[in-house]
C-alpha cells in the first residue's frame, strides 16, 4: 500500500506541471488586461496603462512568465494580485472560511438528505415516495442554481422580508444573536447549493442499493433469518456505499473552490466569486493560484477516493 | 461528476456575468424585455448639472452634528479590491479610498473648485497660478491631521508626487502627474508646482478622483517596485491613513470595506454617521433593487439598468429614489478612415490605407442623418440618457438638455438623397454599389444587452438607406483592453464602426479633444495605442488643437472647443447618439448627497445625513 502511494504522488508531479502550463498558456492566449477598465477612460491613457503593464511584467512572452511564475511557486511564492496588490494566498485565506461554511455545509446537508432517500427509493422502488423523490431529484438538478436564487430571493427577500439577500461576511458569532443571525443569511445560498446536490446524489445512492438489493449474499443474509433493517442497513448499505464514498470524496474538492453561481448572487465573498472576478480582470496569478490548488486537491482526493476503495472492498488489493 | 459540473457552470456563467462587469460605462445583461416605447426621459428640461431626482443641493445641516447617525450602507455592484487610490484598478476603487483619503480639491458637479486640504482654490487673480501658467502654488490647511494624529503638511503632498513620478510604482493615476517638472514644499504650508511648459488647466494634479494625498510616513518605503512586493506596502495599499471624514476598520478586499467615524477629522459637525459599510459585489439590478424595493441599503452606486426595469422597480419600490448627476460621457459611434480589409495584411488599418467608402463624406453624413437617436435614447436608456448632436452637452458648452438636440433629428429622405447625389445606387438586393464597392459595414461594440439593442436600432436605420451592417459584439475586457496582440480592440479598430462611450474626464476638455488629432492616430508603428483610433486626418483641427492648448482666456477656450466639437460632428469623424448621465439610488431618508459627475460620487460623504 505504501509503495502504491507512493508511486502515485510520484506520477501526480509531472500531471500538475502539465495541467498548470495548460492553464498558463489558456490564460495567456486569452486577449484581456487587468486595466481594461480604464480603457475609455480618458483619464488613464494608453501610454500610462502601458507602463503599467510592463511594470507588472505583463509584456514578457508567456513562457517566460510562466518560468517566472514556476520558479517562484517552487519557492513558495504564489504571486500578488494585480488587483488588490496584495500575496494571493492572502486573499485566498480570506475567502475560504465563507466558502467552506456555506459550501461545505450544503454538501453535508445534501449528503445527510440524500442518503436516506435513496435508500427507501430503493427499498420500495415505483412506490408513492420513490416516484415523489425521483420528480424532486430530477427537478433539483435540472434547475439552474442562478434560478433557484432568484426565486428564493423573490420569495423570501422581496415579498415576504425574511431573510437577508446580501451576505455579510463581517459578521462574527459571539453569542446566539449573531449565530441566528448567521443561519438566517446561510439559509438562502445552503438551500440552493443543497437542492442541486441532492438530486443526483439521491439517485446514485438509489441505483447502487437496487444493484446490491437482489444480490446473493442479501439473499444468503435473509435465508439465515436476519431481519429486512438489518439485511438492508448492515449488509446491503455497507456495499452499496463503496461507489458512493468514492462520489464523495471526488466531489471534496469542489467544496474548496466554492460555488460561482451561487456565491455571486448572494454576494457571497467566497473562492468561486473570486475566481470569475479575476478571470474577467485578468488577474492572472490569483487564477492561477485557485486552479493550480484545484488541480492539487483533484489530484490529492483522486488517490484517496482509490485508498478508500481498498479499505472498503477487500477484494481490491494494491500492489 | 459534481466537478464537472462546476466546470461547465462556470463556462455558462463566464458569459452572462463578463456581461455583467463590462467596462466602464456598460450596462449589465438584464432579463429581456423590452423598454416601452412611452418612456420618457426623466426630466428632459432640467438644467444640465442639477440632479433631476429631488437631491437636496442646498448647504447641508445635518439636524444632530458629527456622529448622531448610526451605519450609512452603500452597495456597489463592483466590489473595491485596493485602497490605495493611486494603484486604483476601478472607479469602485476609487471612490472607496475617497473616505478616507482626500484630495487638495474636489470638484462639485457644476465643475467648480471647493477645497478640500487646500486654504483656497489658486487662480491667476489671487496669485496662486502664474500669469504665464507654468506653476500653481496651494496654501494647505494648517488644522489638518492625520488619522494617526500626526499633522498633515507640504512634505505629504511633495511625496504623492514623487510615489507616483517613479514609472515602476505603476500608478494607475499616472496621467495626473504628467507635464510636471519639479513639486516643492515652498514651507510647511505651501506647495508649488511648476510646469515643463504653461499649462491651461493646472488643476490637473492633486485634486478630484486621482489627486489623493497619500500620508508619506507610511508609504515611504515605497517608492518603486516596493509598491507592490514589499509586505508592509501590500499592507498599506489595503489600509491607507488618511485625512478623509472616516477611517478604515476592516476591508476584504473584493467584498467589503468597513468605515468608523474619524475623530480628528477637521469639521468638528461632521460626518454624521458613525460607522460605513461598503458592500460590493452581484450586478446592477439587484443593487437596483435592494436599494429600491428591499430598502436594504442606502445608497447604490451607477444603477445602469435598462430603462423599463429601473423605472417599474423605482415606481413600485417604493422605498428609494433614483439619483440622476451629469458627466461628460457620451455614448458615440466612431468612424474607421482607414481600410479594415484582412486581405490587406499587415497594411490593415495602416493610415497609407484610405477607406474604400467611409472617406466619402456624402456617405458619412448619410448614415449619421439616418440614425434614430431620439428612439434610442428614450425606449433604451430612460433616465440614463439624452439624445444629443453634441459631444459637449454640459456648461458652459450647452445651456440646457433640451439645447444639446438640436437638428439632429432622423431624416431619411435627406440621406437618400445625399447618397443618390454622391452617385451610390441601389443594386438589385437594395444594397448601394458604386463602381463595385458595396455599402456594406461591420459595426463592432462591447458585449452588453443595450449595446446589442442599439445596433440593432442602427441597423434597421441603415437598411432604410440602403447600408448593409452586420453587426459584431466582442467582450468587454477583449474589447477595451490594450494588449497589442488583441486584434479585437478598440485601439486596433478592425471594423468600420464601432462604438463606446468615452468624454472628458475633468471639466477642462483639452485633453480629451486633444486626443482626436491626426498625430494621435492609432496604429501598428505605435502599438495601435494612439487615442486617435478613428485614424481622422484634419489639419484644422490639429490648428485648433494648439490654438486651445495655448489659449489662456477661459471665454476664448470655450469658443475654441465649441468650434473642435463642431468640426467633428460637421466632418462626422464620430457621431454622438446619447449623452449619459450617471445614476445612483439612494434610500428616501439619506439626506445632503451633491454627487458630482467631476469627481468622485462619494466626494461630499461628509455631509451626508438622514
Amino acid at each position: 500500500m505504501g509503495r502504491y502511494i507512493l508511486r502515485r504522488l510520484i506520477f501526480a508531479v509531472p500531471t500538475l506541471l502539465g495541467i498548470s502550463l495548460v492553464i498558463f498558456a489558456i490564460l495567456a492566449l486569452a486577449p484581456g488586461d487587468p486595466l481594461a477598465q480604464f480603457a475609455a477612460d480618458p483619464s488613464v491613457p494608453p501610454e500610462a496603462r502601458e507602463q503599467i503593464r510592463e511594470s507588472l511584467g505583463l509584456n514578457d512572452p508567456w513562457y517566460i512568465r510562466y518560468f517566472k511564475w514556476l520558479t517562484a511557486l517552487f519557492r513558495g511564492d504564489w504571486g500578488y494580485s494585480f488587483a488588490s496588490r496584495v500575496p494571493v494566498l492572502d486573499l485566498i485565506a480570506q475567502r475560504l472560511p465563507q466558502t467552506l461554511q456555506v459550501v461545505g455545509v450544503a454538501y453535508l446537508v445534501s449528503i445527510l438528505i440524500a442518503i436516506p432517500i435513496g435508500i427507501i427509493s430503493a427499498v420500495r422502488p415505483y412506490s408513492l415516495f420513490d416516484n415523489l423523490a425521483t420528480t424532486f431529484a430530477f427537478i433539483g438538478f435540472s434547475v439552474p442554481t442562478f434560478f433557484t436564487g432568484l426565486v428564493l430571493i423573490l420569495i423570501f427577500s422581496v415579498r415576504l422580508n425574511a431573510l437577508p439577500f446580501i451576505y455579510d461576511s463581517t459578521l462574527r458569532v459571539t453569542d446566539w444573536e449573531t449565530f441566528v443571525r448567521q443561519v438566517r443569511q446561510m439559509i438562502m445560498p445552503v438551500t440552493v447549493l443543497a437542492l442541486f446536490q441532492t438530486g443526483s446524489l439521491t439517485r446514485f445512492v438509489r441505483a447502487a442499493m437496487m444493484e446490491n438489493l437482489p444480490a446473493d449474499y442479501a439473499r444468503t443474509a435473509r435465508a439465515k433469518g436476519l431481519s429486512e433493517q438489518v439485511v438492508v442497513l448492515r449488509h446491503v448499505f455497507r456495499n452499496s456505499m463503496i461507489p458512493v464514498v468514492t462520489l464523495l470524496a471526488l466531489g471534496v474538492p469542489t467544496i474548496f473552490t466554492g460555488a460561482i453561481v451561487t456565491e455571486q448572487i448572494f454576494r457571497i465573498n467566497g473562492i468561486g466569486e473570486l475566481l470569475i472576478k479575476s478571470i474577467q480582470n485578468s488577474d492572472t496569478p490569483v487564477v492561477m493560484a485557485i486552479t493550480f490548488i484545484f488541480a492539487v486537491l483533484v489530484v490529492f482526493f483522486n488517490l484517496i477516493a482509490d485508498v478508500l476503495y481498498g479499505v472498503l472492498d477487500p477484494r481490491i488489493r494494491y500492489d | 461528476m459534481s466537478q464537472q459540473r462546476i466546470w461547465s457552470l462556470m463556462a455558462a456563467v463566464l458569459v452572462g456575468a463578463i456581461a455583467l462587469a463590462a467596462c466602464g460605462g456598460a450596462p449589465p445583461a438584464q432579463a429581456p424585455t423590452t423598454a416601452p416605447a412611452t418612456t420618457a426621459p426623466a426630466s428632459p428640461t432640467a438644467a444640465v448639472a442639477a440632479t433631476a431626482a429631488p437631491a437636496p443641493t442646498a448647504a447641508p445641516t445635518p439636524s444632530a452634528g458629527r456622529g448622531a447617525g448610526d451605519t450609512l450602507r452603500i452597495l456597489y455592484w463592483q466590489a473595491p479590491t485596493i485602497l490605495n487610490n493611486h494603484l486604483a484598478v476601478g472607479t469602485k476603487d476609487v471612490d472607496a479610498s475617497r473616505l478616507i483619503l482626500e484630495p487638495l480639491a474636489a470638484i462639485d458637479p457644476e465643475g467648480n473648485f471647493v477645497p478640500m486640504l487646500a486654504e483656497e482654490i489658486p487662480t491667476v487673480e489671487n496669485g496662486g497660478v502664474a500669469q504665464d501658467f507654468t506653476s500653481i502654488t496651494w496654501k494647505l490647511r494648517k488644522d489638518v491631521q492625520w488619522s494617526d494624529g500626526s499633522p498633515f503638511t507640504a512634505a505629504d503632498v511633495v511625496f504623492t508626487y514623487e510615489y507616483c513620478a517613479d514609472p515602476k510604482t505603476a500608478c494607475t493615476s499616472v496621467a495626473a502627474f504628467r507635464g510636471i517638472k519639479t513639486v516643492e514644499a515652498l514651507d510647511e504650508y505651501t506647495v508649488k508646482v511648476t510646469w515643463e511648459a504653461p499649462n491651461s488647466y493646472p488643476y490637473q494634479v492633486f485634486t478630484s478622483q486621482r489627486g489623493a494625498i497619500i500620508q508619506k510616513a507610511q508609504f515611504e518605503d515605497c517608492v518603486g517596485e516596493a509598491a507592490s512586493t514589499a509586505a508592509d506596502c501590500q499592507a498599506a495599499n489595503l489600509a491607507p491613513i488618511g485625512t478623509g471624514p472616516y477611517k478604515l476598520v476592516e476591508f476584504k478586499p473584493g467584498d467589503v470595506v468597513i468605515y468608523e467615524l474619524n475623530e480628528r477629522y477637521r469639521d468638528p459637525d461632521k460626518p454624521f454617521f458613525k460607522r460605513v459599510e461598503l458592500k460590493g459585489g452581484g450586478d446592477a439590478p439587484s443593487a437596483a433593487r435592494a436599494v429600491l424595493q428591499a430598502g436594504e441599503v442606502d445608497w447604490a452606486w451607477n444603477l445602469q439598468v435598462e430603462a423599463a426595469v429601473l423605472q417599474q422597480l423605482a415606481s413600485q419600490g417604493g422605498q428609494g429614489n433614483l439619483v440622476t448627476y451629469n458627466t461628460a460621457n457620451v455614448e458615440r459611434l466612431l468612424i474607421n478612415f482607414t481600410n479594415p480589409d484582412p486581405a490587406l495584411g499587415d497594411e490593415r488599418g495602416q493610415l497609407s490605407q484610405p477607406h474604400p467608402f467611409l472617406t466619402d463624406l456624402k456617405v458619412r453624413q448619410a448614415l449619421a442623418l439616418a440614425i434614430d437617436r431620439k428612439a434610442i435614447a428614450e425606449q433604451l436608456y430612460g433616465p440614463s440618457g439624452y439624445p444629443t448632436c453634441t459631444f459637449l452637452w454640459y456648461p458652459p458648452f450647452a445651456e440646457s438638455i433640451a439645447d444639446i438636440f438640436k437638428d439632429c433629428d432622423q431624416d431619411i429622405d435627406e440621406a437618400n438623397r445625399l447618397l443618390d447625389e454622391a452617385g451610390w445606387t441601389r443594386g438589385a438586393d437594395g444594397i448601394r454599389v458604386k463602381n463595385g464597392v458595396r455599402l456594406s459595414l461591420l459595426f463592432q461594440t462591447s458585449v452588453n444587452t443595450l449595446r446589442q439593442k442599439t445596433q440593432e436600432l442602427i441597423k434597421a436605420n441603415w437598411a432604410e438607406i440602403g447600408v448593409e451592417t452586420e453587426l459584431k459584439s466582442v467582450d468587454g475586457s477583449v474589447f477595451f483592453g490594450s494588449d497589442p496582440g488583441n486584434p479585437d480592440n478598440i485601439g486596433h479598430f478592425f471594423a468600420d464602426i464601432q462604438m463606446y462611450t468615452t468624454g472628458a474626464p475633468e471639466p477642462d476638455p483639452t485633453a480629451h479633444l486633444c486626443g482626436w488629432v491626426s498625430s494621435a492616430a492609432s496604429q501598428k508603428e505605435n502599438e495601435w495605442r494612439g487615442t486617435n483610433n478613428m485614424r481622422w486626418q484634419n489639419t484644422e483641427y490639429d490648428a485648433l488643437c494648439d490654438q486651445l492648448r495655448a489659449e489662456l482666456d477661459p471665454d476664448k477656450r470655450v469658443e475654441i472647443a465649441r468650434q473642435m466639437d463642431a468640426l467633428i460632428v460637421s466632418d462626422v469623424a464620430m457621431i454622438p447618439l446619447v449623452a449619459r448621465p450617471r445614476v445612483a439610488g439612494a434610500s428616501k431618508d439619506l439626506q445632503g448627497y451633491n454627487p458630482s459627475g467631476w469627481d468622485s460620487e462619494l466626494w461630499d460623504v461628509a455631509n451626508w445625513y438622514k
